[in-house]
Protein backbone atom coordinates (compact mmCIF):
# COMPACT_ATOMS: atom_id res chain seq x y z
CA UNK A 1 0.00 0.00 0.00
CA UNK A 2 0.91 3.17 -0.98
CA UNK A 3 2.49 5.16 2.04
CA UNK A 4 1.28 8.54 1.52
CA UNK A 5 -2.51 7.13 1.29
CA UNK A 6 -1.68 5.06 4.60
CA UNK A 7 -0.69 8.25 6.44
CA UNK A 8 -3.89 10.20 4.64
CA UNK A 9 -6.09 7.11 6.35
CA UNK A 10 -4.29 6.94 9.82
CA UNK A 11 -5.15 11.15 10.04
CA UNK A 12 -8.76 10.47 8.83
CA UNK A 13 -9.07 7.43 11.64
CA UNK A 14 -7.74 10.06 14.00
CA UNK A 15 -9.76 12.49 13.31
CA UNK A 16 -12.51 10.84 13.59
CA UNK A 17 -11.61 9.07 16.60
CA UNK A 18 -11.49 12.74 18.25
CA UNK A 19 -14.63 14.35 16.52
CA UNK A 20 -16.43 11.20 17.88
CA UNK A 21 -15.08 11.51 21.55
CA UNK A 22 -15.83 15.31 21.45
CA UNK A 23 -19.46 14.49 19.94
CA UNK A 24 -20.39 11.38 22.70
CA UNK A 25 -18.97 13.58 25.90
CA UNK A 26 -21.44 16.33 24.48
CA UNK A 27 -24.57 13.92 24.10
CA UNK A 28 -23.74 12.63 27.10
CA UNK A 29 -22.74 15.06 29.49
CA UNK A 30 -25.54 17.61 31.38
CA UNK A 31 -27.39 20.00 29.00
CA UNK A 32 -25.08 23.39 28.57
CA UNK A 33 -26.38 26.13 30.76
CA UNK A 34 -25.25 29.29 29.76
CA UNK A 35 -25.13 32.35 32.19
CA UNK A 36 -22.82 35.10 31.62
CA UNK A 37 -20.61 34.71 34.83
CA UNK A 38 -19.59 31.22 33.61
CA UNK A 39 -19.06 32.08 30.12
CA UNK A 40 -16.44 34.81 30.70
CA UNK A 41 -13.01 33.96 30.01
CA UNK A 42 -10.49 33.08 33.17
CA UNK A 43 -9.63 35.73 35.07
CA UNK A 44 -9.11 34.98 38.78
CA UNK A 45 -12.14 36.20 40.26
CA UNK A 46 -12.26 39.89 38.50
CA UNK A 47 -14.23 40.95 35.44
CA UNK A 48 -11.81 40.05 32.48
CA UNK A 49 -10.59 42.94 30.94
CA UNK A 50 -8.49 41.71 27.99
CA UNK A 51 -9.52 39.29 24.98
CA UNK A 52 -7.56 37.90 22.51
CA UNK A 53 -7.21 41.29 21.34
CA UNK A 54 -4.56 41.61 23.64
CA UNK A 55 -1.52 43.02 21.98
CA UNK A 56 0.90 40.45 21.21
CA UNK A 57 4.69 41.07 21.85
CA UNK A 58 7.19 41.39 17.96
CA UNK A 59 9.58 39.15 19.87
CA UNK A 60 7.05 36.30 19.08
CA UNK A 61 7.22 37.40 14.94
CA UNK A 62 11.08 37.77 15.23
CA UNK A 63 11.52 34.61 17.21
CA UNK A 64 9.31 32.88 13.87
CA UNK A 65 10.79 34.33 11.21
CA UNK A 66 14.31 33.73 12.85
CA UNK A 67 13.69 30.12 13.00
CA UNK A 68 12.61 29.68 9.38
CA UNK A 69 15.79 30.58 8.24
CA UNK A 70 17.77 28.14 10.29
CA UNK A 71 15.56 25.24 10.01
CA UNK A 72 15.70 26.14 6.06
CA UNK A 73 20.00 25.65 6.86
CA UNK A 74 19.57 22.44 9.13
CA UNK A 75 16.92 20.81 6.22
CA UNK A 76 20.12 21.42 3.72
CA UNK A 77 22.21 19.44 6.20
CA UNK A 78 20.54 16.13 5.97
CA UNK A 79 21.09 14.84 2.68
CA UNK A 80 24.92 15.85 3.35
CA UNK A 81 24.94 14.05 6.38
CA UNK A 82 23.38 10.95 4.75
CA UNK A 83 26.12 10.67 2.22
CA UNK A 84 29.54 12.49 3.90
CA UNK A 85 30.13 8.41 4.73
CA UNK A 86 30.13 6.85 1.63
CA UNK A 87 32.56 9.28 0.12
CA UNK A 88 34.94 9.76 2.91
CA UNK A 89 35.31 5.58 2.14
CA UNK A 90 35.35 6.78 -1.22
CA UNK A 91 38.33 9.36 -0.42
CA UNK A 92 36.21 12.69 -1.97
CA UNK A 93 35.26 13.16 2.04
CA UNK A 94 37.74 16.16 2.74
CA UNK A 95 36.34 17.87 -0.15
CA UNK A 96 32.71 17.10 1.07
CA UNK A 97 33.79 18.44 4.39
CA UNK A 98 35.26 22.00 3.05
CA UNK A 99 32.28 22.80 1.59
CA UNK A 100 30.10 21.93 4.02
CA UNK A 101 32.34 24.13 5.96
CA UNK A 102 31.72 27.09 4.43
CA UNK A 103 27.96 26.40 4.51
CA UNK A 104 28.45 26.15 8.74
CA UNK A 105 30.54 29.28 8.60
CA UNK A 106 27.93 31.13 6.98
CA UNK A 107 25.54 29.38 9.86
CA UNK A 108 27.71 30.42 12.37
CA UNK A 109 28.03 34.43 11.03
CA UNK A 110 24.24 34.52 10.96
CA UNK A 111 24.20 33.08 14.48
CA UNK A 112 26.71 35.34 15.98
CA UNK A 113 25.03 38.59 14.23
CA UNK A 114 21.91 37.44 15.63
CA UNK A 115 23.00 37.10 18.89
CA UNK A 116 24.87 40.54 18.46
CA UNK A 117 22.15 42.31 17.05
CA UNK A 118 20.56 41.32 20.58
CA UNK A 119 17.30 39.88 18.19
CA UNK A 120 17.12 37.14 21.00
CA UNK A 121 16.74 39.29 24.54
CA UNK A 122 13.70 38.83 25.85
CA UNK A 123 12.77 41.32 28.41
CA UNK B 1 -7.72 -7.93 -6.30
CA UNK B 2 -7.88 -10.02 -3.77
CA UNK B 3 -4.00 -9.15 -2.68
CA UNK B 4 -4.88 -5.67 -3.10
CA UNK B 5 -7.76 -6.25 -0.53
CA UNK B 6 -5.84 -8.23 2.01
CA UNK B 7 -3.11 -5.08 1.69
CA UNK B 8 -5.68 -2.48 2.53
CA UNK B 9 -7.39 -4.62 5.30
CA UNK B 10 -3.74 -5.74 6.91
CA UNK B 11 -2.84 -2.12 6.58
CA UNK B 12 -6.08 0.03 8.18
CA UNK B 13 -5.90 -3.21 11.23
CA UNK B 14 -2.45 -2.32 11.77
CA UNK B 15 -2.95 1.74 11.67
CA UNK B 16 -5.98 1.19 13.98
CA UNK B 17 -4.12 -1.03 16.23
CA UNK B 18 -1.21 1.37 16.60
CA UNK B 19 -3.20 4.14 17.29
CA UNK B 20 -5.08 2.39 20.00
CA UNK B 21 -1.69 1.41 21.26
CA UNK B 22 -0.81 5.34 21.90
CA UNK B 23 -4.67 5.52 23.28
CA UNK B 24 -4.35 2.37 25.53
CA UNK B 25 -0.95 3.80 26.72
CA UNK B 26 -1.86 7.16 27.86
CA UNK B 27 -4.06 6.17 31.19
CA UNK B 28 -1.20 4.24 31.97
CA UNK B 29 1.50 6.58 32.06
CA UNK B 30 -1.10 8.82 33.52
CA UNK B 31 -0.73 6.32 36.62
CA UNK B 32 3.01 5.91 36.49
CA UNK B 33 3.22 9.71 36.51
CA UNK B 34 0.73 10.35 39.64
CA UNK B 35 1.81 7.25 41.58
CA UNK B 36 5.73 7.79 40.76
CA UNK B 37 4.89 11.70 42.01
CA UNK B 38 3.46 10.66 45.31
CA UNK B 39 6.72 8.34 45.76
CA UNK B 40 9.24 10.90 44.79
CA UNK B 41 6.96 13.43 47.17
CA UNK B 42 6.52 11.01 50.03
CA UNK B 43 2.73 10.98 49.83
CA UNK B 44 0.51 8.09 49.04
CA UNK B 45 -1.41 9.50 45.26
CA UNK B 46 -4.45 7.52 44.22
CA UNK B 47 -4.56 4.40 45.76
CA UNK B 48 -8.99 4.14 46.28
CA UNK B 49 -9.91 2.67 42.49
CA UNK B 50 -8.94 -1.10 41.68
CA UNK B 51 -5.57 -2.33 42.99
CA UNK B 52 -3.04 -0.35 43.41
CA UNK B 53 -5.41 2.78 42.09
CA UNK B 54 -4.87 1.32 38.54
CA UNK B 55 -8.64 1.77 37.76
CA UNK B 56 -8.41 5.22 38.90
CA UNK B 57 -7.70 6.94 35.47
CA UNK B 58 -11.19 4.57 34.20
CA UNK B 59 -13.18 6.36 36.88
CA UNK B 60 -11.44 9.39 35.77
CA UNK B 61 -12.18 9.14 31.89
CA UNK B 62 -15.83 8.34 32.67
CA UNK B 63 -16.48 11.54 34.51
CA UNK B 64 -15.04 12.89 32.32
CA UNK B 65 -17.74 11.93 29.78
CA UNK B 66 -20.55 13.43 31.77
CA UNK B 67 -18.72 16.80 32.21
CA UNK B 68 -20.96 19.94 30.65
CA UNK B 69 -20.06 21.29 27.35
CA UNK B 70 -18.43 24.64 27.72
CA UNK B 71 -18.17 27.46 25.02
CA UNK B 72 -16.41 30.50 26.44
CA UNK B 73 -18.06 34.09 25.13
CA UNK B 74 -16.74 35.31 22.17
CA UNK B 75 -14.61 31.84 21.62
CA UNK B 76 -13.73 31.04 17.69
CA UNK B 77 -16.04 28.02 17.86
CA UNK B 78 -14.24 25.99 15.30
CA UNK B 79 -11.13 26.75 16.38
CA UNK B 80 -11.64 25.75 19.68
CA UNK B 81 -13.01 22.32 19.05
CA UNK B 82 -10.49 21.24 16.26
CA UNK B 83 -8.06 22.02 18.76
CA UNK B 84 -8.18 19.16 20.74
CA UNK B 85 -8.42 17.00 17.97
CA UNK B 86 -5.12 18.43 16.19
CA UNK B 87 -3.35 17.62 19.51
CA UNK B 88 -3.99 13.96 18.73
CA UNK B 89 -2.75 13.75 14.99
CA UNK B 90 0.99 14.75 15.11
CA UNK B 91 1.61 11.93 17.89
CA UNK B 92 -0.56 9.15 16.12
CA UNK B 93 1.30 9.82 12.89
CA UNK B 94 4.62 10.17 14.17
CA UNK B 95 4.46 7.01 16.13
CA UNK B 96 3.35 4.89 13.24
CA UNK B 97 6.31 5.36 11.41
CA UNK B 98 8.63 3.71 14.25
CA UNK B 99 9.50 0.40 13.42
CA UNK B 100 8.34 -1.35 17.09
CA UNK B 101 10.06 -4.80 15.92
CA UNK B 102 12.36 -6.81 13.10
CA UNK B 103 10.10 -7.63 10.28
CA UNK B 104 8.10 -10.78 10.27
CA UNK B 105 8.34 -13.03 7.48
CA UNK B 106 5.70 -15.14 6.43
CA UNK B 107 6.30 -17.83 4.43
CA UNK B 108 4.42 -19.46 1.86
CA UNK B 109 1.82 -21.61 2.95
CA UNK B 110 -2.19 -23.03 1.46
CA UNK B 111 -4.90 -22.53 2.73
CA UNK B 112 -9.20 -22.89 1.78
CA UNK B 113 -7.19 -24.33 -1.47
CA UNK B 114 -5.13 -21.55 -2.43
CA UNK B 115 -1.74 -21.02 -2.17
CA UNK B 116 -0.80 -17.66 -0.35
CA UNK B 117 2.54 -16.37 -1.22
CA UNK B 118 5.29 -15.18 1.22
CA UNK B 119 4.64 -12.08 2.79
CA UNK B 120 6.37 -9.83 4.97
CA UNK B 121 4.82 -8.38 8.13
CA UNK B 122 6.44 -5.12 9.18
CA UNK B 123 5.26 -3.66 12.59
CA UNK B 124 5.04 -0.40 12.03
CA UNK B 125 2.21 1.22 10.26
CA UNK B 126 3.66 2.65 7.05
CA UNK B 127 7.17 2.53 6.09
CA UNK B 128 8.83 6.12 4.78
CA UNK B 129 11.88 6.02 3.07
CA UNK B 130 12.64 9.50 5.04
CA UNK B 131 11.51 8.24 8.36
CA UNK B 132 13.11 10.28 10.61
CA UNK B 133 12.75 13.81 8.54
CA UNK B 134 8.96 12.77 8.44
CA UNK B 135 8.83 12.43 12.14
CA UNK B 136 10.26 15.83 12.61
CA UNK B 137 7.98 17.22 10.21
CA UNK B 138 4.88 15.52 11.42
CA UNK B 139 5.80 16.25 15.26
CA UNK B 140 6.20 19.92 14.49
CA UNK B 141 2.18 20.22 13.73
CA UNK B 142 1.66 19.86 17.33
CA UNK B 143 2.18 24.07 17.30
CA UNK B 144 -0.58 24.00 15.22
CA UNK B 145 -3.24 22.66 17.61
CA UNK B 146 -1.26 24.90 20.40
CA UNK B 147 -1.88 28.27 18.33
CA UNK B 148 -5.79 27.04 17.67
CA UNK B 149 -6.26 26.29 22.04
CA UNK B 150 -4.84 29.42 21.91
CA UNK B 151 -6.34 32.16 19.85
CA UNK B 152 -9.88 29.87 19.84
CA UNK B 153 -10.52 30.29 23.64
CA UNK B 154 -10.10 33.96 23.37
CA UNK B 155 -8.68 33.71 26.64
CA UNK B 156 -5.34 36.03 27.34
CA UNK B 157 -3.92 33.18 29.29
CA UNK B 158 -4.68 31.04 26.86
CA UNK B 159 -3.12 33.16 24.14
CA UNK B 160 -0.06 33.42 25.85
CA UNK B 161 0.41 30.24 26.77
CA UNK B 162 0.31 29.34 23.00
CA UNK B 163 2.13 31.66 21.88
CA UNK B 164 5.21 30.70 24.34
CA UNK B 165 4.58 27.03 23.63
CA UNK B 166 5.22 27.84 19.90
CA UNK B 167 7.92 29.89 20.45
CA UNK B 168 9.46 27.12 22.54
CA UNK B 169 8.68 24.70 20.26
CA UNK B 170 9.93 26.31 17.04
CA UNK B 171 13.17 27.38 18.93
CA UNK B 172 14.15 23.41 20.27
CA UNK B 173 13.25 22.11 17.01
CA UNK B 174 16.36 23.42 15.71
CA UNK B 175 18.33 22.30 18.40
CA UNK B 176 15.97 19.23 17.81
CA UNK B 177 16.85 18.52 14.30
CA UNK B 178 20.44 19.45 14.35
CA UNK B 179 21.32 17.10 17.15
CA UNK B 180 20.34 14.13 14.30
CA UNK B 181 22.63 15.39 12.39
CA UNK B 182 25.76 14.09 13.91
CA UNK B 183 24.20 10.82 14.18
CA UNK B 184 22.84 10.42 10.82
CA UNK B 185 26.45 11.21 9.77
CA UNK B 186 28.15 7.84 11.41
CA UNK B 187 24.80 5.84 10.10
CA UNK B 188 24.63 6.97 6.53
CA UNK B 189 21.18 6.76 6.24
CA UNK B 190 17.67 7.58 7.20
CA UNK B 191 16.09 4.04 7.07
CA UNK B 192 15.81 2.74 10.47
CA UNK B 193 15.73 -0.61 9.99
CA UNK B 194 19.05 -0.16 8.70
CA UNK B 195 19.87 2.28 11.51
CA UNK B 196 18.87 -0.47 13.99
CA UNK B 197 20.98 -2.78 11.85
CA UNK B 198 23.72 -0.93 12.39
CA UNK B 199 23.74 -1.00 15.91
CA UNK B 200 23.52 -5.00 16.33
CA UNK B 201 26.67 -6.71 17.56
CA UNK B 202 30.19 -5.98 19.69
CA UNK B 203 31.34 -1.96 19.70
CA UNK B 204 33.36 -1.67 16.37
CA UNK B 205 34.79 1.14 14.49
CA UNK B 206 37.66 2.01 12.43
CA UNK B 207 40.26 3.79 13.73
CA UNK B 208 43.24 5.59 11.86
CA UNK B 209 42.40 2.49 9.20
CA UNK B 210 42.76 -0.56 12.08
CA UNK B 211 39.34 -1.94 12.80
CA UNK B 212 38.64 -1.80 16.93
CA UNK B 213 36.22 -4.62 18.62
CA UNK B 214 35.05 -4.18 21.79
CA UNK B 215 34.03 -6.77 24.48
CA UNK B 216 30.46 -8.65 23.27
CA UNK B 217 28.46 -7.13 25.89
CA UNK B 218 29.13 -3.66 24.86
CA UNK B 219 26.58 -2.81 22.34
CA UNK B 220 27.32 -0.69 19.32
CA UNK B 221 24.88 1.39 20.24
CA UNK B 222 24.72 5.15 18.91
CA UNK B 223 25.44 6.70 22.64
CA UNK B 224 29.04 5.79 21.99
CA UNK B 225 29.67 7.58 19.09
CA UNK B 226 27.62 10.75 19.64
CA UNK B 227 26.84 11.12 23.72
CA UNK B 228 26.90 15.15 22.97
CA UNK B 229 24.37 15.02 20.27
CA UNK B 230 21.99 12.31 22.59
CA UNK B 231 21.98 14.55 25.85
CA UNK B 232 21.15 17.55 23.37
CA UNK B 233 18.20 15.82 21.63
CA UNK B 234 16.87 14.32 24.75
CA UNK B 235 16.93 17.96 26.49
CA UNK B 236 14.81 19.15 23.17
CA UNK B 237 12.63 16.66 23.24
CA UNK B 238 11.48 17.54 26.60
CA UNK B 239 11.05 21.08 25.27
CA UNK B 240 9.23 19.76 22.25
CA UNK B 241 6.88 17.77 24.25
CA UNK B 242 5.94 20.88 26.69
CA UNK B 243 7.33 19.07 29.90
CA UNK B 244 9.06 20.31 32.79
CA UNK B 245 11.43 21.97 33.16
CA UNK B 246 10.76 23.36 29.88
CA UNK B 247 6.63 23.58 30.52
CA UNK B 248 6.63 27.66 30.18
CA UNK B 249 3.38 27.32 28.37
CA UNK B 250 1.51 25.81 31.36
CA UNK B 251 3.60 27.59 33.97
CA UNK B 252 0.62 26.98 36.28
CA UNK B 253 2.01 29.78 38.27
CA UNK B 254 2.00 32.73 35.95
CA UNK B 255 -0.81 31.22 33.31
CA UNK B 256 -3.35 29.40 35.21
CA UNK B 257 -2.88 26.56 33.02
CA UNK B 258 -1.67 28.17 29.52
CA UNK B 259 -3.23 27.34 26.50
CA UNK B 260 -6.16 24.74 27.83
CA UNK B 261 -6.96 26.95 30.34
CA UNK B 262 -10.27 27.10 28.67
CA UNK B 263 -10.82 23.20 28.42
CA UNK B 264 -12.08 20.97 30.42
CA UNK B 265 -13.61 17.34 30.55
CA UNK B 266 -12.81 14.96 27.71
CA UNK B 267 -11.07 18.38 25.86
CA UNK B 268 -8.42 18.47 27.98
CA UNK B 269 -7.50 14.60 28.23
CA UNK B 270 -7.26 15.00 24.53
CA UNK B 271 -4.30 17.36 24.96
CA UNK B 272 -3.05 15.14 27.30
CA UNK B 273 -3.24 12.23 25.13
CA UNK B 274 -1.09 14.53 22.32
CA UNK B 275 1.29 15.29 25.34
CA UNK B 276 1.91 12.18 25.95
CA UNK B 277 2.03 10.51 22.71
CA UNK B 278 5.04 13.29 22.01
CA UNK B 279 6.68 11.79 25.17
CA UNK B 280 6.11 8.02 23.31
CA UNK B 281 7.37 9.49 19.54
CA UNK B 282 10.32 10.44 21.68
CA UNK B 283 11.18 7.78 23.58
CA UNK B 284 11.02 5.77 20.34
CA UNK B 285 13.60 7.78 18.44
CA UNK B 286 15.99 8.32 21.41
CA UNK B 287 15.96 4.34 21.72
CA UNK B 288 16.03 3.56 17.84
CA UNK B 289 19.17 5.99 17.44
CA UNK B 290 21.40 5.69 20.53
CA UNK B 291 20.06 2.99 22.30
CA UNK B 292 19.89 0.08 19.49
CA UNK B 293 16.52 0.00 19.15
CA UNK B 294 14.75 -3.34 19.77
CA UNK B 295 18.01 -5.02 19.75
CA UNK B 296 19.00 -6.57 22.94
CA UNK B 297 22.42 -5.82 23.90
CA UNK B 298 25.48 -8.62 23.74
CA UNK B 299 22.22 -10.66 21.52
CA UNK B 300 21.53 -9.24 18.46
CA UNK B 301 18.40 -9.97 15.98
CA UNK B 302 20.38 -12.78 13.76
CA UNK B 303 21.77 -14.48 17.00
CA UNK B 304 18.62 -14.65 18.37
CA UNK B 305 16.32 -15.73 15.93
CA UNK B 306 19.12 -18.76 15.22
CA UNK B 307 19.00 -19.77 18.79
CA UNK B 308 15.38 -19.65 18.96
CA UNK B 309 15.40 -21.44 15.49
CA UNK B 310 17.83 -23.99 17.55
CA UNK B 311 15.80 -24.35 20.79
CA UNK B 312 12.20 -24.93 19.42
CA UNK B 313 10.63 -26.91 16.68
CA UNK B 314 8.91 -23.98 15.00
CA UNK B 315 8.97 -23.36 11.55
CA UNK B 316 10.48 -20.44 9.69
CA UNK B 317 7.20 -18.46 10.47
CA UNK B 318 7.02 -19.40 13.96
CA UNK B 319 10.51 -18.20 14.63
CA UNK B 320 10.32 -15.01 13.00
CA UNK B 321 6.89 -14.10 14.78
CA UNK B 322 9.09 -15.19 18.38
CA UNK B 323 11.81 -13.34 17.11
CA UNK B 324 9.56 -10.28 16.45
CA UNK B 325 7.85 -10.54 19.92
CA UNK B 326 11.00 -10.74 21.79
CA UNK B 327 12.31 -7.89 20.18
CA UNK B 328 9.03 -5.87 20.42
CA UNK B 329 9.27 -6.57 24.28
CA UNK B 330 13.04 -5.25 24.32
CA UNK B 331 12.00 -1.91 22.88
CA UNK B 332 8.99 -1.59 24.95
CA UNK B 333 11.29 -2.14 28.29
CA UNK B 334 13.78 0.80 27.00
CA UNK B 335 10.62 2.54 25.98
CA UNK B 336 9.41 2.57 29.58
CA UNK B 337 12.34 3.26 31.04
CA UNK B 338 13.24 6.53 29.02
CA UNK B 339 9.45 7.11 29.88
CA UNK B 340 10.03 6.97 33.02
CA UNK B 341 13.29 9.44 33.33
CA UNK B 342 10.55 12.24 31.64
CA UNK B 343 8.57 11.71 34.31
CA UNK B 344 11.26 11.83 37.38
CA UNK B 345 13.19 14.77 35.57
CA UNK B 346 9.48 16.53 36.03
CA UNK B 347 9.26 16.03 39.19
CA UNK B 348 12.83 16.80 39.86
CA UNK B 349 13.98 19.63 38.37
CA UNK B 350 12.40 23.43 38.81
CA UNK B 351 11.13 25.48 36.03
CA UNK B 352 13.09 27.56 33.61
CA UNK B 353 12.46 31.60 33.52
CA UNK B 354 11.00 32.49 29.63
CA UNK B 355 14.32 34.46 28.77
CA UNK B 356 16.58 31.50 30.34
CA UNK B 357 14.69 28.86 28.27
CA UNK B 358 15.08 30.95 24.90
CA UNK B 359 18.62 31.42 25.80
CA UNK B 360 19.69 28.19 26.55
CA UNK B 361 17.89 27.02 23.01
CA UNK B 362 19.34 29.34 20.88
CA UNK B 363 22.65 30.34 22.51
CA UNK B 364 23.51 27.22 23.67
CA UNK B 365 22.02 24.30 22.56
CA UNK B 366 22.24 25.25 18.97
CA UNK B 367 25.91 26.24 18.94
CA UNK B 368 26.43 23.29 20.81
CA UNK B 369 24.68 20.90 18.46
CA UNK B 370 26.67 22.64 15.23
CA UNK B 371 29.95 22.25 17.13
CA UNK B 372 29.10 18.30 17.32
CA UNK B 373 27.92 17.96 13.87
CA UNK B 374 31.44 19.42 13.25
CA UNK B 375 33.42 17.20 15.62
CA UNK B 376 31.71 14.02 14.09
CA UNK B 377 32.07 14.92 10.33
CA UNK B 378 36.07 15.41 11.44
CA UNK B 379 36.06 12.37 13.36
CA UNK B 380 34.87 10.60 10.51
CA UNK B 381 37.29 11.83 8.22
CA UNK B 382 40.12 11.33 10.41
CA UNK B 383 39.10 7.95 11.46
CA UNK B 384 38.16 6.58 7.96
CA UNK B 385 41.94 7.91 6.37
CA UNK B 386 44.36 5.52 6.24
Amino acid sequence: MNALFAVILLAIIVVTFGALLLVVSGMLGPKRQPSPVKDMPYESGLPGQETKDTKVSVKFYLTAILFIIFDIEIVFMYPWAVTYLDSVKAGTGGYLLGAMGIFIALFVIGLIWEIKSKALEWD
Amino acid sequence: MGVDAFEIVINVVKLLVIFLMMIQAVPILVWVERRGSAFIQNRFGPNRVGPLGLLQLLADAVKFLFKEEFLPRKAVRFLYYAAPVMALVPGALALAAIPLGPPIEVSAFELFGQRWGPYVFKLQGYDIGVGIVFILGVSSLGAYGLLMAGWGSASKYSLLGALRASAQMISYELALGLSLVGILLVYGTFNFYEIIAQQQGPLSFSWFGREVVGPWWLPNWGVFYNPVGMILFAASTFAEANRLPFDLPEAEGELVAGFHTEYGGFKMLMFYIGEYGHMIVASSLLAIFYFGGYGIPGLPVEVLEAKIAAGTSLGPTGVSVLTSVVSHLALLVKLGLFLWIFIWVRWTLPRFRYDQLMDLGWKSMLPWALANVVVTAVWLLLANSK
